[in-house]
């Protein structure tokens, strides 16, 4: 089945469809990533996004349930060079094409991403629509065109849980393969630690922040975006992580202002998006980067250690540093390949966020003493 | 942490000769981390045994050692250059690189730091400390570091009798690897599927280890294999730079597998759970800097992974890791090791972001190794535990069938596509056995009917890789059946994608040959379906890219359109090989630099990941791609869009560019340099016959045949011994000495394929006769001799495998200039511009005078141009491609021209020698003919000929024994000869044994002989002695290619417990020389740019 890509500046793009067939609009963003495909398609931050992945080779692996960071794919759409038919591994349970179609995303396959790819690098990432039912590229253009911009998009609110819910560590699909996974190279929960009441914000949270969290003692109360400082307080947490999201963090505003509540009267960490509210709650500024940073490969300079760690990056939005009081804010974290902002921390309150993604799922382990970091955080402020 | 100060001067070693196992990439990473600390304003000091390097010119390190690599020389260059150190005005620290030069510059550095040399000296080891080494290179040091972090290894126990191994072989079940503990090579080991193959393997294995141990092993055969290349600095930033995963699984050695990048079946939880184990090695093993790779097998049905090993040095992976990604592995390592952090090292290839990253490819790359057991009839094709591949190619393809594919045309097998030969009855065997043609086979498989399951039971492959090879078959056999017109665009398009070459879609379509070829490209290009050109960048585009390292696609974009500069392509080597090594890249990368020197865009085509001349920073321009004519017409039509001047240079690459010669001059191609015309002159034996007639020059009698009456005959007219062999080879493929008519019909009917257009050469063999090896430059006008190689075996033997010495020794004057003149005649006749190679006969007739005969004429660049440059300090290689762009040798050598000599060796003498890999084929007999077997070579330099034999020798891993026992058996020819020769080894100390024959004839001459049995006379017998060390030195003249069954085991026996054999006299006469020098204990060592210097260069 031929599909069609086409983008607000005009570019077309033919290419097969697979997965569902049909239509699907986006901002189309570029994700480095050789592995991880399923983690990608299923994060909350993609959501209103079409993504390529560079890897050529997408869908070997097939898919499971374990794999999964929500209950369902976010991505509007998938862009690939070549689409698996099977798949290969013994983990898998679902061959990928299958998957998307029985989640109802759009896969566009056989294209020259490289092209593609150079085209937003070049150009910035750009509004796109994938269609297996028009064959019009001039009324797809249109259509591109006409899709709302992500900036000044509050995406948090709708991908967000609407109930509070607790996670439970012990759901097996959130335990599949770990024990045999990471046996020996995560730090594994020290006997007799005091459990520690955390509340999660959820703008768009991963699976594999719960897990990392309650990996490291802790029981996790998931709330929905817009519930306040008041009511998190009131449910006496010993911390409060802000997760990451989709769009543009400058209309979360609820979230920010919550998050002024919080801060001083109880230890706050925040990922992504989380990292973005906590600069605006620290009066900065946020700005959209041309392409974003998509992928699991970016070296990030600790700034107390000097050491590097290699991350997984997933964010169009950053923090300015220069709209960031130095007073009062350190800035811990930044993008060795273009400077970027990627981590602060309050001098004096227990505050801290980094803007990439220490859970990583997919990418590399590297940050995730960030959440023995939070661990310790709640129990100083505890005493 | 920046740079460090405190070191002035750091010492290089190299991995020594080519050998299978050790080859061309650590010329790459030698000469990679030589550049970088060079850069970095160190004195850098080399040492290596081979002279065919990149590493080893004299520009890239302040003094080039060419010596053996031993303990002996390595510590007596330390010692000069510790002095040197001592007396220099800001002595700094001395500092010694061990981990670019593969095993042996490890091995090498471990026993010198073990013996207490390093300490002597106060050198530092950097990049990896001893303790470091040993525990990464120890199995059970290693082992027990991993149990020690948590990580999963094969189950093992030692076990030292037969009762606990079937105990501990219960509990693991079968098949169980048994590994003598001790042995060489791991002589004893093998693989026990049953309890009576167990008590079998383990008696034989708990014998012949000296301290009757075995570690008896849980099999991972079967497993997925996966390797990780690692980088780790001073402030333990740890990187990944690339994943690679077999395609065929474990129980192939890692060098004989077929290899893709990056990993294609792991889900991004297996894929870190690898690489938190990669990390959590390097830390525990402790690699402060550098790269290392480490090893993991994977349990296809549980996932279950476990650690095979870790290389705590740059190894053949990281080559083909550097060259996947762009990521210069030996490069960074280098740096590293002085100090350097990975953020402060800039990304070549972005220029704007750090070497501190993972890089990402949007491309897959296909690694297959080359073999050639044709080169050694009797050998175990079978590939196991045991590297056996000469060399390897790599590929670039947006998808794996696309990469896989070419790939495979890059292997040049010779075979025409889709003629292999496939045995039905063999099919299940050949998917069971890991053997070379196995992918044929697996093809073949599907072309059968036969499901990606079925293969997959046989052969254990990841279904993933066996489905996409079905999908490009299938494609393949789909066309079979139409027509050139039936096939429109997009269908086209879409095989071209898969990677499929015109030849094969010809092939598909019966059109034949080169011109059935030439009709699909027509047509292909008539539907404007032309590759594209993308870029290797480290980053999958993330960030613009300023290094032009491309590889061809069939997609949308192009994104490396040409420059306006003038341009030079120059074609590579392909993939190493017997015949075609190293040496040929090292006059492509020497043709790169002078040219860009000169002004010229470079621009390199070539598809061996192991070379120096794929690095991107020895040409302007860089395409990975087959050296096939369709990929090379892309190339050169892609590049002459541009307008701008441009030529092609076809003689610097061995034979496989100039196979493509006249076909690309016939596409229109402006092939520069000595024309095709005359190369196939040269080849051509009834025009250079004539042309030689005109130049009243002699050659050997001779003639060509295209069937076994015509040989017979053209044999019986020019008079027996005679050699035959085909046309068109290099490395003297199927090429033997026949006696007699018997010989020549057998080989008519079973050795070789010929035709009309390619038929076999036969001609009289000259016995006796000494060879001579001359290179020469030659501009069309002006010829410079560069040098007159003596052979030290005699004709007969193929040059390759014949040590040679620079200047000749025993040649008289008068034949000399008989060389010389002849030499002249023939490169002018031949409008030589560049390099030319004249192989030549000499045989002395009963009175004593010298007849001179034209062997063979090479209008190209030869084995032999390092060597020869190395030891004249004139770069030959970048003189001849500049010849080629039209300057002159008066302009570039005037004072050389003028004096009308050969190029100065000065006071020394330089020997070249081959190394064999006897060792890695049981059974093979180690007699040498005119096919040549070496793999790599050595040089020697000393003050004296004897002296350098024996240095050669001893690089080349033959140490000439200073006293002992001289065991002779010659030949009926030789009998006469042997006797003064013998008289020598007496008068140096030495006891002589003989078989009867030899042993009647030396008694005769008045010599005490102890006689000894032949293999089938009874015992004990000459076998025997050598296994009991009571031999020494083995001197063994056969009888042409009909080695008797005595004569083979003896010198297997030698080959076994490393007793030098010598089959020739002349060579048993360089060794009395060698051994005499080296009796009084003299160790020298010369650095070239004082050789060279004191020759006034």
């Amino acid at each position: 089945m031929q599909a069609i890509l086409a983008l607000e500046d005009g570019r077309i793009f033919r290419g097969h469809g697979h997965g569902h067939l049909g239509e699907c609009q986006g901002e189309v963003v570029f994700n480095t990533s050789l592995t991880g495909y399923q983690e990608i398609a299923t994060d909350p931050s993609y959501a209103g996004q079409i993504v390529v992945l560079t890897n050529p080779q997408i869908g070997n692996y097939g898919t499971n349930r374990a794999d999964n960071e929500a209950a369902r794919p976010y991505i509007e759409g998938l862009i690939v060079r070549e689409f698996s038919a099977i798949s290969s591994n013994w983990r898998s349970e679902q061959v990928t094409d299958e998957y998307m179609e029985r989640y109802a995303v759009p896969v566009l396959a056989e294209i020259d991403t490289r092209a593609l790819v150079r085209h937003l690098r070049d150009r910035g990432v750009m509004r796109g629509v994938i269609s297996t039912t028009e064959s019009n590229p001039d009324v797809l253009v249109a259509r591109a065109k006409s899709i709302r911009k992500m900036e000044g998009t509050d995406l948090a609110r709708v991908v967000s849980t609407k109930a509070s819910y607790q996670f439970d560590a012990s759901d097996p699909r959130s335990q599949m393969g770990e024990t045999l996974l990471s046996e020996g190279f995560i730090q594994k929960p020290q006997a007799g630690k005091q459990i520690l009441n955390v509340i999660a914000y959820d703008f768009g949270i991963k699976q594999n922040i719960l897990r990392m969290l309650t990996r490291d003692e802790c029981r996790v109360t998931v709330v929905p975006a817009e519930t306040t400082a008041e009511d998190v307080l009131s449910l006496k947490p010993d911390g409060v992580f802000l997760s990451n999201g989709p769009g543009d963090p400058e209309p979360v505003d609820y979230a920010v202002r919550a998050i002024r509540g919080l801060m001083g009267r109880v230890p706050v960490f925040g990922i992504c998006l989380g990292h973005q509210l906590c600069g605006l709650a620290l009066g900065g500024r946020t700005y959209k980067l041309k392409f974003g940073h998509h992928g699991g490969n970016h070296p990030v300079r600790n700034n107390a250690t000097g050491k590097v760690e290699i991350t997984a990056h997933n964010h169009n939005f950053a923090v300015d540093p220069d709209s960031i009081n130095a007073n009062e804010v350190e800035l811990t974290h930044v993008d060795l390949n273009d400077q970027t902002l990627e981590g602060l921390r309050h001098k004096t309150l227990p505050l801290f966020s980094v803007q990439y993604h220490p859970e990583a799922a997919p990418g590399p382990h590297d940050s995730h003493y960030l959440f023995r970091d939070f661990r310790q955080m709640m129990e100083e402020w505890k005493g | 942490m920046p740079r460090r100060n405190d070191i002035q001067k750091i010492l290089v070693i190299g991995s020594g000769p080519i050998v299978i196992g050790q080859s061309a990439e650590f010329d790459y990473s030698g000469t990679q981390a030589c550049k970088a600390l060079k850069q970095e304003g160190y004195e850098v000091v080399l040492v290596n045994s081979n002279p065919a390097t990149i590493m080893t010119d004299p520009d890239l390190a302040d003094r080039t050692y060419i010596e053996p690599l031993t303990h002996e020389y390595v510590e007596e260059i330390i010692r000069i250059e510790a002095e040197m150190l001592a007396a220099s005005p800001n002595s700094g620290k001395f500092a010694l690189l061990p981990t670019v030069g593969g095993q042996t510059a490890l091995n090498l550095a471990v026993d010198l730091a073990d013996t207490g040399v390093l300490d002597r000296y106060n050198v530092e080891l950097i990049g990896a400390k001893l303790e470091a080494i040993k525990k990464a290179e120890d199995r059970l040091l290693f082992k027990d570091a991993m149990i020690r972090i948590g990580l999963d290894v094969p189950r093992s126990a030692l076990i030292n009798n037969l009762r606990d191994g079937l105990d501990f072989a219960s509990k693991l079940g079968f098949p169980v690897l048994i590994r003598p503990s001790f042995t060489l090579g791991g002589t004893g080991g093998g693989i026990a599927y049953n309890r009576e193959e167990l008590m079998e393997i383990l008696a034989r294995g708990l014998d012949l280890s000296p301290v009757h141990e075995c570690l008896l092993e849980e099999s991972v055969l079967g497993w997925k294999e996966f390797e990780l290349e690692v980088m780790r600095d001073l402030a333990d930033n740890v990187i990944i730079i690339c994943s690679i995963e077999n395609f065929d699984p474990m129980g192939v050695h890692t060098g004989d597998s077929i290899t893709v990048a990056p990993a294609q079946t792991l889900t991004d939880r297996e894929y870190q759970k690898m690489r938190d184990a990669a990390i959590a090695v390097m830390r525990e093993i402790g690699v402060e800097t550098g790269g290392s790779n480490v090893q993991f097998a994977v349990n296809p049905q549980d996932g279950r992974m476990t650690i095979i090993e870790m290389n705590p040095r740059v190894s053949r992976s990281s080559a083909l890791a550097s060259k996947a990604t762009g990521f210069p592995i030996a490069k960074i390592a280098a740096k590293l090791a002085v100090g350097y952090t990975l953020d402060e090292i800039p990304n070549d290839i972005t220029r704007k972001t750090p070497a501190c990253f993972e890089p990402t490819i949007d491309y897959v790359v296909v690694k297959i190794p080359k073999w050639q057991f044709e080169k050694f009839p009797g050998a175990d094709e079978t590939l196991g535990p045991q590297m056996k591949s000469v060399g390897e190619v790599m590929a670039i393809g947006r998808t794996f069938k696309e990469s896989l594919m070419k790939a495979w045309r890059s292997l040049e097998t010779g075979k025409k596509t889709g003629a292999e030969i496939l045995e039905p009855r063999r099919l299940t065997q050949m998917l069971v056995t890991p053997r070379p043609e196995r992918l044929g086979y697996i093809r073949y498989a599907f072309e059968r009917g036969l499901s990606v399951r079925e293969v997959a039971r046989l052969t254990k492959i990841d279904p993933w890789f066996l489905h996409q090879l079905r999908e490009v078959t299938l494609a393949q056999a789909a066309i079979s059946g139409t027509t050139p017109l039936e096939i429109d665009p997009e269908e086209m398009r879409q095989l071209k994608r898969l990677g499929l070459s015109d030849e094969r879609i010809a092939t598909e379509w019966k059109l034949e040959g080169n011109a059935g070829v030439q009709q699909v490209r027509e047509l292909r290009e008539g539907h404007g379906i032309r590759p594209v050109f993308k870029l290797v960048d480290t980053c999958a585009a993330e960030f613009e890219s300023m290094t032009p390292y491309l590889y061809s696609t069939y997609e949308e974009e192009d994104e490396a359109p040409p420059t306006s500069k003038p341009k030079i392509i120059i074609l590579g080597s392909g993939p190493n090989r017997i015949g075609q090594g190293i040496e040929f890249d090292y006059c492509c990368c020497h043709a790169a630099f002078a040219l860009k020197d000169d002004g010229y865009e470079t621009i390199m085509v070539n598809c061996n990941p192991e070379t120096v001349s794929t690095d991107y920073d020895t040409s302007d321009r860089l395409y990975f791609e087959p050296l096939v004519l369709e990929d090379v017409l892309a190339i050169y039509q892609h590049e002459a869009q541009s307008g701008a001047k441009i030529g092609m240079i076809v003689q610097f690459g061995g034979q496989t560019p100039l196979n493509l010669a006249q076909r690309l001059l016939a596409a229109g191609v402006p092939i520069i340099g000595t024309s095709p015309e005359s190369i196939d002159l040269a080849e051509d034996r009834k025009q250079f016959g004539k042309l030689l007639e005109d130049l009243k020059i002699p050659q050997p009698r001779g003639g060509t045949a295209i069937n076994v009456d015509q040989a017979l005959a053209v044999g019986e007219q020019i008079g027996y011994p005679v050699l035959v062999r085909p046309s068109y080879v290099l490395g003297g493929r199927a090429m033997v000495i026949a006696y007699d008519a018997d010989a020549v019909s057998r080989y008519m009917r079973q050795a070789v394929e010929y035709s009309q257009e390619r038929p076999v050469l036969i001609d009289h063999f000259l016995e006796n006769a000494i060879e001579v090896d001359v290179d020469a430059l030659c501009d069309s006008k002006d010829v410079l001799i560069a040098g007159i190689m003596q052979h030290i075996e005699e004709a007969g033997i193929h040059s390759g495998d014949s040590s040679c010495v620079l200047p000749a020794v025993g040649i008289s004057e008068s034949t000399l200039e008989t060389l010389r003149a002849y030499t002249r005649k023939l490169a002018l006749a031949l409008k030589v511009v560049g390099l030319v190679n004249i192989q030549f006969a000499i045989q002395r007739d009963n009175q004593g005078s010298d007849h001179v005969y034209v062997i063979e004429v090479n209008p190209r660049a030869s084995r032999t141009v390092p060597y020869v440059s190395k030891a004249t300090g004139v770069p030959l290689a970048k003189i001849a491609a500049r010849l080629m762009t039209g300057r002159k040798l008066c302009e570039l050598l005037p004072d050389e021209l003028k004096s009308g000599k050969d190029l100065e060796t000065g006071e020394h003498f330089y020997v070249k020698s081959p190394v064999f890999p006897w060792s890695k084929f049981a059974g093979v007999d180690t007699v040498l003919g005119p096919e040549m077997k070496s793999t790599g070579e050595v040089m020697g330099v000393a003050s004296t000929f004897g002296e350098a034999f024996a240095k050669a020798q001893l690089s080349a891993g033959h140490l000439l024994p200073t006293g002992g026992t001289v065991f002779f058996t010659v030949n009926d020819h030789d009998k006469q000869a042997v006797i003064p020769l013998a008289c020598r080894y007496v008068d140096l100390g030495f006891k002589i044994v003989a078989t009867e024959g030899t042993a009647n004839v030396l008694e005769g001459a008045g010599l005490i002989v102890e006689r000894v049995f032949k293999v089938d006379e009874g015992r004990p017998n000459a076998v025997d002695l050598i296994k009991e060390k009571r031999i020494q030195l083995v001197v063994n003249t056969p009888r042409g290619q009909d080695a008797l069954f005595d004569e083979k085991a003896i010198r297997r026996a030698a080959v076994l417990a490393r007793v030098p054999t010598i089959t020739t006299l002349a060579a048993a006469q360089a060794a009395a020389d060698g051994i005499a020098s080296m009796q009084k204990h003299s160790i020298n060592v010369y650095a070239l740019q004082a050789l060279h210097s004191a020759n006034g260069r």
